[in-house]
């Protein structure tokens, strides 16, 4: 059975990891958002040129596992004179991932939406840039909300993989201890608790967001 | 009476297919025009084609002195004067009714929130619909829907007003609710172009009722002209699309 004494002597090490570990996911994820809103809007207004490099970035990232790209950024970039702490590694390359995640979802929602919106608010007297802010966008939003609450989930768990490039966060502390003391079980139920703790409050926070969100466009 | 909307041989094509093959009109300020037709004769692409919505391969569309097609610079400020409304309403399912209204007012005309929201509050109380102005699109019926699109269109104060099968996908009990708004403004003079098959309520409305086929104008007249008189076979023929013998 379970060994609460030495659970007990665990927590702070997984409070630091765990405080590493998100610090690192949510930079990840604020910097995926900008992203994917950049290459969404790319593609949206066919900017010459960037289009096509938003499609292959778009197909590149979202075919290869994020271990394979941080292997890329941590050990690649040094060779060609980039040095890169871990840190910014797990930051950068969560948000290139999950860049191409975000911007695949924010275009659907950009498509989803009828001409005939455009085309009232045009015969409203109103410029493409007013139409895009206060037509468009909103209403894309709100359709693409569940998928970009699905990534945000999605992309927390990725960060599973940062201990690949050493980074002391949740799974590689739980494996340094099991290394060291063979308390599996205890350590594989601290990481269960701990990406619990991390996950859930995102999980219903979105789940809210959308119910309110969503309600005043379809009622449900 | 001034002419305010000038249509001159203007032609329009989707790729091979031509729709609107040469059409004249002049529009006076305060006049109304019913265009009717067969399906497919292009009375939508016509409407369109007003409001620079479509591109035109020929011809030329002025507003005043304002050129609105071929569409360059001047057509966005010419457009302002311009209200449509269309057979799918098309109001902004993300906000109230009352946002709906105000948007365009506020961001185009840089109207004061306050002083848009009460000519808002004015104009809904006039077509009865006061209470929904905090409710959401899709908590309206139909002709509740129409009726706002309507004063969106109104909030801009526009100077000609398109109307678009405005009552098509209506069920039949809320179509009057929605054309009586429409009479209403012909009583106060103002000047529209309206598509409708509801012939009863095109005699009750028009000065001036236009009848297309082909992408032309095959005949035009006073209602009693159209109805009572009809000189071509083929106004003859539609007309009779309407009425029943056992
Ligand atoms: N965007 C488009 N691309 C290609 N063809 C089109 C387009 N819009 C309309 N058409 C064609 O142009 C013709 C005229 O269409 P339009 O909608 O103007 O007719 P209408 O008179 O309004 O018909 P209805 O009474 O059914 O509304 C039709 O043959 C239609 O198929
Ligand atoms: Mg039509």
């Amino acid at each position: 059975m379970m060994d609460f004494e030495i659970i007990n002597s665990y927590i702070p090490r997984f409070l630091e990891a765990f405080r590493l570990t998100i610090t690192i996911g949510w930079l990840g994820i604020a910097l995926a958002f900008v992203v994917g809103i950049v290459v969404a809007f790319v593609q949206h207004f066919h900017v010459p040129v960037l289009t096509a490099i938003a499609k292959v970035y778009i197909e590149l990232f979202r075919n290869t596992p994020l271990l394979v790209q941080l292997f890329f950024i941590y050990f690649g970039l040094p060779k060609i004179g980039f040095q890169i702490s871990a840190e910014v590694c797990g930051v950068v390359g969560l948000g290139l991932l999950g860049g191409s995640y975000m911007a695949e979802s924010i275009r659907s929602g950009l498509e989803a939406i009828p001409p005939s919106q455009t085309e009232s608010a045009v015969s409203l007297g109103m410029t493409k840039p007013q139409l895009f802010w206060n037509v468009i966008l909103p209403q894309a939003f709100t359709i693409s909300l569940p998928a970009i609450m699905a990534n945000v989930i999605f992309l927390l768990k990725e960060t599973s993989v940062f201990s690949a490039i050493s980074l002391m966060d949740l799974m590689f502390t739980a494996k340094d201890l099991i290394g060291l003391y063979y308390n599996t079980t205890e350590c594989l139920f601290m990481l269960v608790v701990s990406y619990t703790i991390m996950l859930l409050p995102v999980s219903l926070v979105g789940r809210l967001a959308e119910k309110k969100v969503r309600y005043r466009m379809f009622g449900d | 009476m001034d002419e305010i909307l000038k249509i001159e041989q203007l032609k329009k094509s989707f790729d091979d297919l031509s729709v609107l093959d040469g059409i004249d009109l002049s529009v006076k300020k305060g006049e109304v025009v019913v265009i009717v037709g067969p399906s497919g004769c292009g009375k939508s692409t016509f409407l369109r084609c007003l409001n620079g919505l479509e591109d035109i391969q020929e011809g030329r569309v002025s507003l005043e002195s304002e050129v609105i097609n071929p569409v360059s610079k001047s057509t966005v400020n010419a457009r302002k004067k311009i209200g449509m409304v269309f057979q799918s309403y098309d109001l902004f399912p993300h906000k109230t009714i009352l946002q709906n209204i105000t948007l365009a007012p506020m961001k185009v005309h840089k109207r004061k929130k306050a002083e848009a929201e009460g000519e808002a509050l004015q104009l809904l109380e006039r077509v009865g619909l006061v209470s929904k102005k905090d409710n959401y699109p899709r908590q309206l019926s139909g002709g509740q829907k129409q009726r706002v699109a309507i004063v969106r269109a109104l909030m801009m104060h526009p100077e000609v007003l398109l109307f678009d099968e405005v009552t098509a996908a209506l069920d039949p009990e809320m179509v009057r609710e929605v054309l009586e708004v429409i009479l209403s403004l012909a009583k106060e003079g103002r000047t529209m172009l309206i598509v409708t098959h509801e012939m009863a309520f095109a005699k009750a409305v028009a000065d001036r009722i236009i009848f297309m086929d082909g992408g032309k104008i095959i005949e035009q007249g006073t209602p009693d002209d159209i109805f009572e008189h009809p000189k071509t076979e083929r106004l003859q023929s539609f007309l009779k699309t309407f009425t029943y013998d056992r």
